[in-house]
């Protein structure tokens, strides 16, 4: 503690300087006016390589406060390498609270999951995004995927869906499926499951997307409609696990994780690490659930 | 020959399209450089300022149900036009104005980009020479039909198949290879399916470039056949550019000469063909085999 308050001592508060913080608060705000749309911003060199969780880190470090309570979350995990090494690195530019409880925390960083838990207003919810241009897949030039988000112009990511659908009998995106934000800009939602995607439309919680090395941020500020792009006959879907139960605590309404122990055999447990952790030993946390159409 | 009269004139009314004094300038022209190119020059590059000029003040109309043929040698500035009507790139100068289209009374190319591609996505069609314009070759062929219709707001997958199978059989492409990429298919069956994509939302207009070109002869003469039944059945206007007159002379009702950016000749297409009257005309009729 005593090494960290001196190792703190020479960097500003959060590391970030205060003018870059500017620079990042004054985007989050035009993100969240414009909800789904992709505000460039001048990302600063971390001390991280970028694709390493930089865009998020850039949306911590701007907005977290003395008082905030911190949790980082890794593919559900909150004790994966990724995860530690990123809340060490916080707590010791910050001297914060660090926390894995999902309740408690007021501002937590996320890769690839929204937690299970329902977040309240008094939460921002931080996503890493690797690539936030959701048409980057049907259209390679920067300059024309802008002016088709201009004109919503979004006939080649439905051309998308419909050969998703033709090739494999349903909307196969294993993760960043297209939503559309508010009615007006489709976005990615980051590679979250599809499970998650529900859980984006009219939350209590702030989302923010950060993208280092892309150099954008995109939100969904709170009461936002979100809706994954389905057609008037095929619907979209959650991932589904009929008769498929966690063995760690027996739950069978949560994302679940595939696994292998030791002797090959196959297994599932709930991925939302602090979720199991709370199913296994108390009452079941406020969980928001989507059913799927049939 | 819907749209004309007995004598093919036409009243100058009941147009689809009117083009007027469409020009397109490459590069930095100068004051005289419209003046110091064309036919008369021999050349429509001019020779001060090195501008090219593809096209120079062209006018014409176009009647519902009318093939326009628009003919011409390499470089005379056919393929631009049509592009420029399609909206994939900007005139220097010159208006057009489309019947489908607040009835006319705007410049098409004064519209919003929102407005061109609405415009162009239901109201127009085109049929490349090469399929890999028209067509996206990343996706299926059923793929590229649905991009068409999905942009025209059919967001039903079973309405969107059942309509993209409707229009593949119609153009003779077996609807067994719907979900496969046109890569696969030959250069004629890629222009069937380019066809499909150009007719897909009804257009009461289509545009087609040097369509046969790449197509080996008894190939042309199906796709050439598939076409004329199409617009007969459909009703539908077109404008076809080629440089061979063969083309022109199964499927125009009327033809532009084009050289070097002028228009030379212009009138119904069996008059140009028996009784040619311009010099290049009668190059190039002497010259069909």
């Amino acid at each position: 503690m005593v090494e960290d308050v001196k190792f703190r001592a020479s960097y500003n508060f959060a590391f970030i300087d205060e003018s870059t913080k500017k620079e990042v608060r004054r985007k989050i705000l035009k993100a969240v006016c414009i909800p789904g749309y992709q505000v460039p911003y001048s990302s600063p060199e971390m001390p991280i390589s970028r694709g390493w969780g930089t865009g998020g880190l850039h949306l911590t470090l701007s907005l977290i406060g003395p008082r905030d309570v911190f949790k980082i979350i890794d593919q559900g995990s909150d004790a994966s390498v990724n995860a530690c090494s990123l809340r060490q690195f916080v707590k010791r530019m910050t001297g914060c609270e660090v926390t894995f409880d999902t309740a408690s925390a007021t501002l937590i960083q996320s890769r690839h999951r929204v937690p299970e838990e329902i977040l309240t207003d008094k939460q921002i919810l931080v996503l890493q995004v690797p690539q936030p241009e959701v048409l980057r897949g049907v259209e390679r030039y920067e300059f024309k995927t802008r002016q088709m988000h201009a004109e919503a112009d979004y006939a080649k990511i439905w051309v998308s869906l419909y050969e998703a659908y033709v090739r494999f009998g349903t909307m196969m995106r294993g993760s960043g499926y297209p939503i559309r934000v508010n009615g007006r800009y489709i976005a990615t939602p980051s590679p979250i499951p599809r499970w998650d995607v529900p859980n984006l439309s009219m939350a209590h919680c702030l989302y923010l997307f950060g993208a280092g090395r892309e150099k954008r941020i995109h939100c969904i500020p709170p009461y936002t409609k979100v809706e994954p792009l389905e057609f008037e006959d095929v619907l979209f879907h959650v991932e589904a696990f009929p008769g498929i139960r966690c063995s760690a605590s027996g739950e069978d309404n949560a994302y679940l994780d595939e696994i292998y122990d030791d002797e090959g055999n196959r297994k599932f447990v709930i991925n939302d690490s602090n979720f199991l952790d709370k199913v296994r030993s108390g009452p079941r946390p406020s969980q928001r659930l989507f059913t799927n159409p049939d | 020959m819907q749209g004309t009269n007995g004598n093919g004139h036409h009243d100058g009314n009941g147009w689809l399209l009117r083009v007027r004094g469409l020009t397109k300038i490459y590069g930095e022209p100068d004051p005289t450089t419209l003046e110091s190119t064309g036919p008369a020059f021999n050349s429509n590059i001019c020779p001060r300022s090195h501008a090219i000029v593809a096209l120079n003040n062209i006018s014409f109309d176009l009647y519902p149900g009318e093939v326009l043929g628009v003919v011409g040698e390499s470089g005379s500035g056919k393929s631009t036009l049509v592009q420029m009507l399609y909206f994939d790139q900007d005139p220097t100068a010159g208006a057009a104005h489309f019947r489908a289209v607040d009835e006319g009374q705007t410049n098409l190319f004064a519209l919003s980009n929102q407005r061109k591609r609405q415009a162009r996505n239901h109201l127009l069609g085109m049929v490349y020479q090469n399929p890999r314009d028209g067509l996206n070759f990343g996706f299926t062929a059923g793929g590229n039909i649905a991009e068409k219709l999905l942009m025209a707001g059919t967001f039903h997958v079973g309405r969107i198949r059942e309509r993209s199978s409707a229009l593949l059989t119609r153009t003779e492409v077996p609807v067994g290879r719907m979900d496969e990429t046109p890569a696969a298919f030959s250069g004629g069956m890629q222009q069937r399916v380019q066809i499909s994509k150009a007719i897909a939302n009804s257009p009461p207009l289509v545009f087609m470039d040097e369509v046969t070109s790449g197509l080996d002869v008894s190939v042309q003469a199906k796709v050439l056949d598939l076409i004329r039944q199409l617009q007969r059945e459909l009703g539908v206007s077109m404008i076809v550019v080629s440089h061979d007159l063969s083309v022109i002379r199964m499927l125009t009702d009327r033809t532009l000469v084009l050289k070097h950016g002028h228009v030379v000749e212009h009138g119904l297409t069996d008059q140009i063909l028996q009784d040619p009257q311009h010099p290049y005309t009668q190059l190039l009729v002497s010259s069909l085999l």
